[in-house]
C-alpha cells in the first residue's frame, strides 16, 4: 500500500475541512439568513463545482494560480514559489471544488435557526459576532458536521483536479486515487485492490460513526 | 421624569404601510398597551422600536436618546438600544439551561455578581427548581417567566412584550395573565405591550393605543378609551362596553356579588374570583323600565337618573348614574314611549350573566 499517498490525502482533506470552515460557515451564515434578492446568484455560483466536470474547473484554476495570471505572480512574488503543482496549489483547487459540499450543509444546518432568536440575542445586547458563536454555531451544529464530513470524504476522493493541478508527484501532490490509478495502469491489481478497499472501509466508517452521532444530536437539540 | 419614549415613524411594506404613533411618559413605570385587530401593524412597530426594523420615516426618541432619524440618518442597532424584547413564543434559547438563558445577557462584573444576579431573578419569576432544566422540559407560563427574566437580566431601559399570552392555551392564559399583571407592576421599566385580546388589555393596560390598518386611532386611559371611544373605527375594535372597577364581596353557589360604585350588583362568578375585578356590561343587554315593579328573572335592578340622552341610529345610547356610571342602548320608539329625558328616574335591569366579571387577581 502506498502510505505516503494515503498520508498525503488525509493531509490535504483536513486541510481542505479547516480552510472550508473559516470560509464556508460565515458565507453559509450569510447565504441561510440575508434577504437580499440577488442571493440566488451566489447560491448557483457556489453549486458550480456539483456540476463542472473536474477538468474544467481544474483548467481554469491552473489558469488563475497559474505563472502568467495576476493572482499566481502575486503568489509568487509573496512566497517565492509557484502553485501549480504544489501540495499548496492543490488545497486552493481542493476548496473550490469542496466548496459546495461545506456550504450547502452549513446554510441548511444555519436555516434551521429560528431568526427570532438571534434577533432575541441582538436585542439582548449580544453583538453579531458573539450571536453567531452563542446561539448560531450551537444549535447549527448537525448541519455543520455533516459539511464537514462530506467535504472531507469529498476531498480524499477527488482525482480530475488532482490530475489537472498537482500533477503526480510522489509525496507532493500523488493522493491515493492517482496512486489507485497508477497502480491499475502498472496491472498490479492486488495492491490497487488493498488500497481501493482501505479507502471504502475508511469512508463507509467515518460516514457510519458522522451519521450515528448527528442523529444523537438531533435528539438532543430539537431545532423546534 | 427624562426617559419617555416618543415615537412617530412611517415604515413600508409591499403591500402596507404602517404608522408608529407613539408617546410614552415613563412616569409610574406604566404599561400602555398596544391594542388592534390582527394584522394592524401593532408587531411591526414593536420591531421598529426595538431596531429589529427600520422604518422609512420618522423618528424614534428614548428620553434624551434619538433611537432612529430618517432625516439625519440615525439608526441605533438593537444592542445599542438597551430594550428588553419578549418574543411571541418568547424565543428562548433551546441549548441552554433555564439559568444559561436568563444569564445570557449578563457581562461584566465578577462571574460572582453575574451568578447572583441570575438566583435572584430566578428567585424572583419562582424558576429556583427550573434552573437547570432545558425550554422544552417548562410548561407555556413557565417558559414566559424565564423570557421575562431573561429580558429583565440586563437592565432594559424599556420593556417591549408582543402577545405574551397568545402561545398559551385558554385554560392556562388567565391564571398566567394575572401574574403577568403582578409581574409587570413590580418590574421598575416603562412597558409596551402588543396584544389584540380585549381582556387581555384591560387587565395588563394603563394606558391604550388603539391601532387599525397601519395607523394609530386613539390613546388614553384604558378605561377612557373602553367607556368612551373617539369615533366608530375605534368603538368598532375595542367594541363599546361599561367597564367600571368593582369588588367582589362575596360568592355563593356560583353567584358573585360586586360591590361598583355605590351600588351592588350580581353577577355569574368566573372560578377562583374575588378582590379587585373590572366589571364589563355591554349597553345593549341594559333593559329600562320606567316603574320598578313585578318579580322577574332579572337579578338586578338599579334605579338609575337619566343623565343624558343621544340619538344615533338605529340605537339611541342613554347615560344613566345608576350609582356607576352606566350606558343603555336602546332602539329610538323605546325611547319615546319611555319618555326618556335628563333628570328622569327609571329602573335599569341587568342580567346576572350579562354582567361580566374580569379577575384582576388570579
Amino acid at each position: 500500500m502506498d502510505w505516503s499517498a494515503i498520508w498525503l490525502s488525509l493531509r490535504l482533506s483536513a486541510c481542505t475541512t479547516l480552510v472550508l470552515l473559516v470560509l464556508g460557515l460565515p458565507l453559509a451564515f450569510w447565504l441561510a439568513h440575508t434577504r437580499w434578492r440577488g442571493k440566488f446568484l451566489v447560491e448557483a455560483l457556489v453549486a458550480l463545482p456539483i456540476v463542472l466536470p473536474p477538468t474544467v474547473l481544474g483548467f481554469y484554476v491552473l489558469m488563475a494560480i497559474g505563472p502568467l495570471s495576476p493572482l499566481g505572480q502575486f503568489y509568487e512574488s509573496l512566497f517565492g514559489q509557484r502553485l501549480p503543482f504544489t501540495f499548496q496549489g492543490l488545497l486552493v483547487a481542493s476548496v473550490l471544488y469542496s466548496l459546495p459540499f461545506a456550504v450547502q450543509p452549513f446554510a441548511s444546518g444555519f436555516s434551521a435557526v429560528d431568526r427570532r432568536l438571534l434577533e432575541a440575542s441582538w436585542s439582548l445586547g449580544v453583538s453579531r459576532p458573539a450571536t453567531f458563536f452563542r446561539v448560531a454555531l450551537p444549535l447549527a451544529w448537525p448541519g455543520v458536521l455533516t459539511g464537514m464530513v462530506l467535504s472531507f470524504a469529498h476531498t480524499v476522493g477527488e482525482f480530475g483536479v488532482v490530475l489537472m493541478i498537482g500533477g503526480n508527484i510522489p509525496g507532493h501532490t500523488r493522493t491515493v486515487s492517482i496512486s489507485i490509478y497508477d497502480e491499475v495502469q502498472a496491472l498490479d491489481y492486488a495492491a490497487a485492490n488493498q488500497t481501493s478497499l482501505a479507502l471504502l472501509v475508511f469512508s463507509f466508517a467515518v460516514l457510519a460513526v458522522t451519521y450515528g452521532l448527528q442523529r444523537k444530536i438531533i435528539h438532543v437539540w430539537p431545532t423546534r | 421624569m427624562a426617559d419617555a419614549l416618543i415615537a412617530r415613524f412611517t415604515k413600508r411594506f409591499s403591500g402596507a404601510t404602517i404608522r408608529g404613533e407613539l408617546q410614552q411618559s415613563a412616569r409610574g413605570h406604566g404599561v400602555t398597551v398596544l391594542f388592534g385587530p390582527s394584522g394592524c401593524g401593532k408587531t411591526t412597530v414593536l420591531r421598529c422600536l426595538a431596531g429589529l426594523e427600520t422604518p422609512e420615516e420618522g423618528t424614534i426618541q428614548f428620553g434624551d436618546e434619538t433611537w432612529f432619524d430618517a432625516t439625519r440618518g440615525v439608526q441605533l442597532t438593537p444592542q445599542q438600544r438597551g430594550v428588553g424584547f419578549v418574543f411571541q413564543d418568547y424565543a428562548l434559547f433551546p441549548h441552554l439551561t433555564v439559568a444559561g438563558n436568563v444569564g445570557y445577557a449578563l457581562r461584566g462584573g465578577s462571574a460572582d455578581e453575574r451568578r447572583r444576579r441570575v438566583r435572584e431573578l430566578l428567585e424572583r419569576f419562582e424558576l429556583t427548581t427550573h434552573a437547570q432544566k432545558h425550554p422544552r422540559e417548562l410548561s407555556g407560563g413557565q417558559q414566559q417567566r424565564v423570557a421575562l427574566a431573561r429580558a429583565l437580566a440586563a437592565r432594559p431601559k424599556l420593556l417591549l412584550l408582543d402577545e405574551p399570552l397568545s402561545a398559551l392555551d385558554a385554560a392556562m392564559r388567565e391564571q398566567v395573565r394575572g401574574e403577568l399583571r403582578q409581574s409587570l407592576a413590580a418590574c421598575d421599566v416603562p412597558v409596551l405591550l402588543v396584544t389584540h385580546d380585549r381582556e387581555e388589555a384591560l387587565v395588563l393596560g394603563d394606558s391604550l393605543v388603539v391601532m387599525s390598518e397601519g395607523a394609530v386611532r386613539q390613546s388614553g386611559p384604558v378605561l377612557e378609551i373602553f367607556n368612551r371611544p373617539a369615533d366608530a373605527e375605534v368603538a368598532r375594535i375595542v367594541r363599546v362596553e361599561n367597564v367600571v372597577r368593582g369588588r367582589v364581596l362575596a360568592v355563593r353557589d356560583g353567584l358573585a356579588t360586586v360591590e361598583v360604585g355605590a351600588a351592588q350588583l350580581t353577577a355569574v362568578a368566573p372560578p377562583q374570583v374575588a378582590g379587585d375585578v373590572l366589571v364589563s356590561i355591554r349597553g345593549e343587554d341594559v333593559i329600562l323600565q320606567r316603574e320598578a315593579g313585578g318579580v322577574s328573572s332579572v337579578r338586578n335592578a338599579l334605579i338609575a337618573r337619566v343623565v343624558s340622552v343621544r340619538a344615533g341610529s338605529p340605537l339611541y345610547s342613554v347615560e344613566l348614574d345608576a350609582g356607576f356610571p352606566l350606558r343603555a342602548f336602546i332602539t329610538r320608539p323605546a325611547c319615546e314611549d319611555l319618555k326618556l329625558a335628563p333628570g328622569a328616574t327609571v329602573t335599569a335591569l341587568v342580567k346576572a350573566p350579562a354582567v361580566h366579571l374580569i379577575a384582576l387577581n388570579h
